[in-house]
């Protein structure tokens, strides 16, 4: 099994939705909490293990913004589990999660050196490193209905951008979805095989923004007098 | 990358002190200049322990959650970081069986051997401590093998300083130490100039289009969804001015390269003889940490390109 997240950055509106589910959910899971620095002070800070960042792609007229949610891709190769010295990183062969074991991580910061993705951020306050779960203690829970095995930004987000699956499977709605709408892996050139994938956004018609055609002499004469009107 | 003083003064300290260590035993093998006394050999084995030590015991500051250091030897098959804990402990009673064996009067055979091995363990250590770095593929300045070889080359230059000042101070024949330490350190001054040069350009490196995957098209910024910043920013959005950057880079030729060349030039024409060595050590030492500092400050990790940066 390979577990991991299919994101739709056609339909993503960069609501945070996502990001607050996860914080929901994970500050009290199995590696919270996710410590806040300042929640309501002039900076504040704090760990989270999904971030949204906006881009813009092309120049006006034809630019569209574009929303990037981003958490930990879960590599096939990942660099961060062979660094870390401790072993409290790893890999779970059974379906690919990457997880940290809280009570061995030193807090040496070198795992987040190796991830290109900016996935791993360091808990001051535990002094350990964290990062997401895929919600590893609530998609194996036996005691939520069937529908609700899934990560908690998956469930939550409004426009349904996000997917959950298993990508070993050929025929999973995440495989073929993939498929479909040529998904991609990010920064494909450091090898790291990201198992999560990002679907583009689709190619739509421009609107137009050319001059207004001009309405002719009678259009001319009721705005010179619509001007005389208003002074 | 943010350069953390732990880090710089412990891969400076330790690397002088293996550096030191290695090339003690070569002075000691071919009684260099008329050859150390017993005590003085071991003072000096004992001043390059001391660096290593003082350096590795800082080098646990920067840790977030010390308590577990001792975990860190775990992973010798994958992690650089485990290898360099290992080499350095196995090192340690390697060093120490050498310098008792010479206070002892040990058997040559004994004393031969234990300083071989540690001289070729400080060696290896030195080694991995490049290699944690080098062995990074998300960040282009330090994915190079140019960074192990400065990381020995400089190591060892500070060494040879020492060594020169140790002879002085135990009134040896100097030549042999001064021919010794100006080898290395105009190999080191080579290596550190090549690196300058490959680093200077971009090559085939990640861009913020293959790193969103939007790549028909220009990709820009909008905004980065933190109000203030988060451990990405603190831990890599360091970023140096070119210029001051260019001045560093002088720094680092002049004080740790250049003004230790000269005095072993005065060392050479006995003007001065101790004072010399002395300035050219600390000139090395202080050379070698703008060096790190620099090292640190110059490395752009690929995470920027989520944060805005066109190309790293």
């Amino acid at each position: 099994m390979r577990l991991g997240l299919v994101v739709d950055l056609d339909v993503c509106v960069g609501c945070h939705a996502c990001a607050i589910a996860c914080k929901e959910w994970n500050a009290s899971g199995t590696i919270g909490p996710l410590t806040d620095y300042q929640p309501y002070g002039a900076e504040p800070s704090g760990v989270w293990f999904n971030r949204i960042r906006s881009y813009e792609m092309d120049e006006y007229p034809n630019n569209k913004t574009v929303n990037f949610p981003m958490s930990c891709m879960h590599c096939e190769d990942a660099a961060c589990v062979t660094v870390c010295p401790t072993g409290a990183s790893y890999k779970r062969p059974e379906d690919g999660i990457v997880l940290i074991d809280q009570d061995k991580c030193m807090g040496c910061n070198y795992c987040s050196w190796a991830c290109p993705y900016g996935a791993r951020e360091l808990d001051r306050s535990s002094g350990t490193m964290k990062k997401c779960t895929l919600c590893v203690d609530r998609i194996y829970d036996e005691k939520l209905p069937v529908e609700e095995r899934q990560p908690a930004c998956v469930l939550t987000c409004p426009a349904h951008a996000r997917m959950f699956g298993d990508f070993d499977d050929p025929d999973s709605a995440v495989s073929r979805t993939v498929r479909e709408r040529s998904g991609y892996g990010l920064m494909p050139e450091l090898n790291y095989s990201p198992t999560n994938q990002y679907l583009p956004p689709r190619s739509k018609p421009v609107i137009p923004i050319g001059p207004k055609p001009k309405g002719g002499l009678k259009e001319s004469i009721k705005q010179f007098a619509n001007k005389l009107v208003r002074r | 990358m943010h350069p953390a003083f732990s880090v710089i003064f412990f891969t400076v300290a330790s690397g002088a002190g293996f550096g030191l260590f290695s090339l003690l035993f070569i002075a000691d093998v071919f009684k260099l200049g008329g050859g150390f006394s017993r005590e003085q050999l071991v003072i000096g084995g004992l001043i390059a322990l001391g660096l290593i030590v003082f350096g590795l015991l800082s080098s646990t500051f920067h840790l977030a959650n010390p308590k577990n250091a001792w975990r860190a030897f775990n992973r010798f098959r994958t992690s650089w970081l485990s290898r360099e804990g290992v080499f350095a402990v196995i090192f340690m009673p390697l060093a120490l069986i050498y310098l008792v064996s010479i206070w002892f009067d040990a058997p040559a055979w004994l004393r031969d051997t234990s300083g071989f091995l540690a001289a070729i363990l400080a060696w290896i250590t030195v080694f991995s401590t490049g290699m944690i770095y080098a062995c990074l593929k998300t960040i282009r300045q330090w994915n190079s093998p140019l960074v192990p070889a400065n990381y020995l080359a400089l190591g060892y230059a500070s060494g040879s300083l020492l060594l020169l000042l140790g002879a002085v101070v135990s009134g040896l024949e100097t030549l042999p130490y001064i021919a010794m330490s100006a080898l290395i350190m105009s190999i080191a001054a080579v290596l550190k100039a090549i690196y300058y040069f490959w680093i200077g350009s971009p090559g085939l490196s990640p861009t913020i289009n293959t790193a969103t995957g939007l790549t028909r098209a220009k990709v820009k910024l909008l905004d980065t969804g933190h109000t203030h910043g988060t451990f990405l920013t603190e831990e890599f959005g360091f970023q140096i001015a070119r210029q001051k950057a260019g001045l560093l880079k002088i720094v680092v030729f002049v004080l740790g390269f250049a003004l230790p060349g000269l005095m072993l030039v005065w060392v050479f024409n006995q003007h001065g003889g101790e004072m010399a060595a002395i300035v050219a050590v600390v000139a090395g030492l202080v050379g070698a940490s703008v060096e790190r500092w620099l090292f640190f400050a110059e490395a752009r990790h690929v995470v920027n390109l989520y944060h805005g940066a066109q190309r790293c």
